[in-house]
């Protein structure tokens, strides 16, 4: 018994073996002189047709004040925020009874970036950022510190905004 | 100027082996970097262009990491057949280029030297032999390796070569009855004095075309790899340098066929509408005129190559089959026929062979070659025998109803 092979009856224009191949070689050769799309990475990081979104969330940082010390008065709401339980915090207290973070670390590793550590911040502190490039040739690179949350250059995220949903 | 003989014919022969091979070599690893990049380029991307300028050396960079892989063995394989597999593959696909003549012949102080490297009496017979060796490489690589994937595409390699090796040997038989003769030499010196045989001898062409893309296993014929259904097909076990030679055997592959079908079918080293570069005395000048004529021609074969892989879609089995029998073999055939009365009736007509000769069978070619065309229809040809078994059946039970 042969297998049975279901053949669709088309009309002949559409059937002709050599119109189709035709067709086809002049498609290719259309795109092979055609626009190419590809972005030439390390060189090129953002183009007119992909940049990334200020609501990015990647790897955080830690805001600066005046003085040069982390705004941070660890109050303790990130951790207790943070889903996937990757934010490390000590707090520790001045002389003048003002709260400051003795560690602050956190695993990128672990981390899922919801930035929940942003939007719960009552003193704008710590952000996600703008920021994809994060190789390491250590698994203990990951854990950032608090100096390290401190020197990252890159932007910080925008989140999300309910009032402005479409980001405009 | 007389040709090269005695000491200096061993090592004038030598020379042009290593010449060529080099040659060979360089272009099949330069057309790796050209088949991706033109894959990338028809699929609107860039391709590899990292390793050096415009990614020239990737190539390169491709040789070394082949040495460096690791060997695989197969536990279960047959050593010895796994081994000389890939050697059998590649062999006769480099040494088929050995009768290609590729320039007009080099003026040397030694004497005249033509340029195949081999300029045997019976180029396009050596041509036949040598060329259907390879499908040995493909079913041995299947068969040794003890991989029901590998076994399948060896089958199907073996299946695809013998059904198209035919039609391909048929259709070249038309060349050379126009041709009147097999030495290659002979052949690119009837076109020159006449037309490139692809007018005359159109249909001809047309199907030394379509077995050629099926005897390299090219799309839309790769079925002997067809890495959606087979892995890799027959070279699925292989790793490093062994699979290479496969890689290496395939591109080889393209560069004679199309080296063949110039020579066959486009005057070979001629250039055209003139005949300068085919009368004595000879010169290097016309030496390198006729060699850039020659490779012209051939990378525009190769890149059509390239270009139908990236087009077209592979053939179901069935339909290889089909094409190969029930169409690409009758009409070689009946072409034959054709062709060899048409020579007899202008001979008997007292022309003699020139333009005006080629002319009439251009005619009839062209006429002939259009209604083939229009007749390579899906449906008509390549249904597969199980739609027409329906149709059969169907009829039958039409008839069954009318008697009732």
């Amino acid at each position: 018994m042969a297998i049975t092979v279901r053949t669709m009856s088309r009309p002949e224009a559409a059937s002709s073996y050599v119109r189709a191949t035709l067709q086809g070689m002049a498609l290719t050769f259309k795109h092979l002189l055609a626009k190419k799309w590809t972005m030439e990475y390390p060189e090129q990081t953002s183009g007119p047709d992909w940049t990334l979104s200020k609501r990015w969330r990647g790897t955080h940082r830690m805001a600066v004040d005046a003085d040069g010390k982390a705004k941070c008065v660890a109050c303790g709401l990130c951790p207790q925020i943070c889903p996937a339980n990757c934010i490390k915090l000590i707090p520790g207290e001045d002389e003048k009874g003002n709260r400051y973070p003795l560690v602050y670390e956190i695993d990128e590793f672990r981390c899922v970036f919801c930035g929940y550590c942003q939007e719960v911040c009552p003193e704008e502190a710590i952000h996600v950022g703008v920021h994809y490039e994060n190789a390491e040739y250590s698994r203990e690179g990951f854990v950032y510190d608090l100096e390290r949350l401190m020197r990252q250059p890159h932007e910080v995220s925008s989140l999300w905004d309910p009032s402005d949903p479409k980001g405009e | 100027m007389n040709p090269v003989t005695g000491d200096a014919f061993l090592w004038i022969s030598a020379v042009k082996i290593l010449v060529v091979f080099g040659l060979l070599l360089t272009l099949i690893a330069f057309w790796t970097l050209v088949e991706r990049r033109g894959a990338g380029f028809i699929q609107n991307r860039l391709g590899p262009n990292r390793v050096g300028p415009e990614g020239l050396f990737q190539p390169v960079a491709d040789g070394i990491k082949n040495f460096l892989k690791e060997e695989t063995l197969p536990p279960f394989a047959d050593r010895f057949l796994f081994v000389l597999a890939p050697m059998m593959a590649f062999t006769p696909a480099l040494i088929t280029f050995a009768v290609v003549p590729f320039a007009a012949p080099l003026p040397t102080r030694w004497g005249l030297v033509s340029t195949p490297i081999a300029d045997l009496p019976v180029g396009f017979l050596y041509i036949l032999a040598i060329s259907s060796l390879g499908v040995y490489g493909v079913v041995l690589a299947g068969w040794s390796s003890n991989n029901k994937y590998s076994l399948l595409g060896g089958l199907r390699g073996s299946a695809q070569l013998i059904s198209y090796e035919v039609s391909m040997g048929l259709s070249a038989v038309a060349v050379l009855v126009l041709a009147g003769n097999i030495t290659m030499n002979d052949i690119v010196a009837r076109q020159q004095q006449s037309v490139w045989f692809v007018l005359p001898l159109f249909v001809a062409f047309f199907t030394f075309l379509v077995a050629s893309f099926a005897e390299t296993n090219r799309l839309p014929f790769d079925l002997p790899e067809a890495e959606a259904e087979l892995i890799a097909g027959y070279h699925t076990e292989y790793s490093a340098m062994k699979f290479a030679m496969f890689y290496l055997a395939e591109y080889s592959n393209m560069i004679t066929a199309s080296a063949l079908m110039v020579t066959l079918f486009f005057g070979g080293w001629d250039i055209p509408f003139t005949s300068w570069d085919n009368t004595p005395p000879w010169t290097l000048l016309k030496f390198a005129a006729t060699f850039a004529a020659f490779w012209a021609k051939v990378l525009g074969f190769l890149f059509a190559y390239v270009w139908v892989r990236w087009t077209l879609p592979r053939f179901r089995f069935d339909q290889l089959m089909d094409l190969g029998w029930k169409v690409l073999l009758p009409v070689a055939l009946g072409y034959v026929m054709v062709i060899a009365v048409a020579v007899w009736a202008l001979e008997a007509a007292g022309m003699q062979f020139g333009v005006a000769y080629t002319l009439v069978l251009t005619a009839l070619s062209l006429a002939l070659g259009a209604l083939l065309l229009l007749g390579l229809d899906r449906n008509r040809v390549i249904g597969g025998s199980a739609a027409r078994q329906r149709e059969r059946w169907r009829a039958q039970a039409a008839r069954a109803r009318g008697a009732a």
